[in-house]
């Protein structure tokens, strides 16, 4: 029995049927579903241990504080970070770049430095430095990518200058699911002077991550993706680049000691917590990462090589079909863009949809890597623990049909 | 397991017919109006040339066409819309609405993809709108 059959029961939403068809969710990318276990752990939480945390003297205060710190060692010990100071709370990846731009970039960099980003990012690692940039006449720099999906990292001797600062980038591709790497890139940017953020969104849910081995200085990603509540993020940042920094955002929780003129800040990470935090999020995303460590990263790595593998040729027959990105089943994780001839992306998620089968479909976020990729958009397929052979067999079948009706139809018919 | 039937209604009959036979694509070589826009939701953009009998002043639209990067719904509706307008005065065809389109369409149309219905109808509107201020392009 593979991984995916062996697991399917522990995801409740997948007895679901859409139209008459059994549900097959390949949008993992996008959101990943939920284990029981998740969801047992915010039920059980709110039924038994809901409180704030941190100020509250009575018995289910001490309990949500101790869960809600008990996720925070959880992670710290799953991305293979030092200290708990270095795992902050966010609502998200995004939230967790914007706050290394508003904090630690905002205090490092000034006129004239360049940040170098790649041609592959989600607009949630571009626009925070574009809006950076327009404040503090930053320049943006990126490394290029080959025709098959991998950074063009010779390119990098010649982009990476005295004026970098900052290198940021994804692990993965959330359109390509190009595995980039990243320990070689920090290393040349950290010899070159430059801290490294890494948009983890993609890689936590697929591969172990090691942080203090990457080196990086800054590491994000989201809960929801890795099977955990929406609502909740990480910031990895390094201890001795955290510490010197003032919050983001003024408010409880993130002071020491406050005065009408004048406050002292908290220790780390609390500084970067303004406000409640996202209490039951961390209880569920601890009993999601909890969930992964169970199942373990060599049986999860096995099922989706063998995902990818099988799943390439079998999309690769689908007659008008192109496929984006490394053939090689090894470059990647299990996150697969293409486009059927003269049909528009939503148009063919559609047709898959009236088929029960769930994708993505448009520019995910990623304009710059569509503009470069030629399209206006593409449909994604991605896969996750539940995902078997099966799925793909459907999604292939659904290909096929959709083809039958639309395709080589009018799709650039032409205004640009 | 055979699942084929269901997708052969996806969009209808008349959306599929006017996506793969479509009616009014092209352009017209002396528009008196031209109007392009997107839709921010999903980057699709359609553009919507007018001509009106008797030149920017007249009061009949003679010929509409269009060209996009869209979807099927969307060049439908640009096609259908382009239909119901011609040879129509301006009054009337500016009271052509969203309803109207969805008529036309007779497909059961998401909350998701009503802006795909509505991206023709805002652009046409808008290039009737340019004849009105007199600046044509």
């Amino acid at each position: 029995m593979t991984l995916g059959e062996r697991v399917r029961d522990d995801f409740p939403i997948l007895r679901r049927t859409i139209g008459g068809y059994p549900l097959v969710y390949l949008d993992s990318a996008a959101t990943a579903q939920k284990p029981r276990a998740v969801l047992d752990a915010l039920r059980a939480f709110y039924e038994r241990s809901n409180a704030n945390v941190h100020r509250s003297i009575h018995t289910l205060g001490e309990e949500a504080t101790a869960l809600f710190e008990a996720a925070r060692d959880r992670v710290r010990a799953f991305i293979g970070a030092r200290f708990r100071e270095e795992i902050v709370f966010t609502k998200g990846t995004t939230e967790a770049v914007n706050l290394v731009a508003f904090t630690w970039a905002r205090r490092a960099l000034q006129e004239g430095d360049e940040i170098l980003l790649t041609e592959m990012e989600h607009h949630s690692n571009l626009v925070p430095w574009l809006l950076l940039a327009r404040e503090r006449r930053l320049r943006l720099r990126q490394i290029p990518i080959t025709d098959d999906g991998r950074l063009d990292l010779p390119a990098l001797d010649r982009l990476l200058t005295r004026r970098t600062r900052l290198v940021a980038l994804t692990h993965v591709s959330n359109v390509l699911g190009t595995v980039n790497p990243v320990a070689e890139i920090v290393e040349r940017a950290q010899a070159a002077g430059a801290r490294v953020l890494v948009d983890g969104a993609q890689a936590v849910p697929h591969l172990p991550v090691d942080v203090a081995a990457l080196g990086v200085d800054f590491y994000a990603f989201s809960g929801h993706k890795v099977g955990g509540p929406t609502g909740i993020g990480v910031l990895y940042g390094r201890r001795e680049v955290l510490e010197p920094l003032e919050p983001a955002f003024g408010g409880s929780e993130i002071i020491k000691e406050v005065w009408l003129d004048h406050v002292t800040w908290n220790d780390l990470p609390w500084r970067f917590e303004p406000g409640t935090p996202p209490i039951a999020q961390a209880v569920g995303l601890d009993a999601a990462l909890a969930y992964l460590e169970g199942l373990g990263w060599e049986a999860i790595r096995a099922h989706e090589a063998d995902l990818t593998r099988e799943a390439l040729p079998r999309l690769a027959e689908v007659e008008d079909l192109t496929l984006y990105g490394s053939r090689d089943p090894e470059a990647r994780v299990g996150v697969v863009s293409f486009n059927l001839a003269g049909v528009h992306p939503h148009d063919l998620a559609a047709a898959l949809d009236a088929e029960g089968i769930a994708v993505r479909a448009g520019h995910h976020c990623a304009q710059p890597l569509m503009r470069r990729l030629g399209v206006l958009g593409t449909t994604r397929a991605s896969f996750y623990l539940h995902t078997t052979i099966d799925d793909i067999e459907r999604l292939g079948a659904g290909l096929r049909r959709a083809h039958e009706i639309l395709g080589l139809g009018r799709l650039r018919s032409g205004v640009r | 397991m055979c699942y084929g039937h269901r997708v052969a209604t996806l969009y209808g009959d008349v959306i599929l017919d006017r996506f793969k036979h479509p009616r009014y694509l092209g352009e017209l070589d002396a528009p008196d109006a031209t109007y392009e826009d997107v839709n921010p939701l999903c980057g699709d953009r359609i553009r919507v040339e007018v001509r009106l009998h008797g030149g920017r002043n007249g009061a009949e639209i003679e010929a509409v066409r269009y060209r996009g990067d869209a979807c099927a719904i969307a060049l439908a509706s640009a096609d259908l819309l382009a239909e119901m307008v011609e040879g129509r005065s301006t009054r009337e065809a500016e009271r052509v609405d969203r309803d109207a389109l969805l008529g036309a369409l007779q497909a059961e149309i998401r909350p998701s993809r009503l802006r795909c219905v509505t991206l023709p109808l805002d652009v046409f509107r808008a290039a009737l709108a340019r004849l009105r201020t007199g600046n044509p392009r």
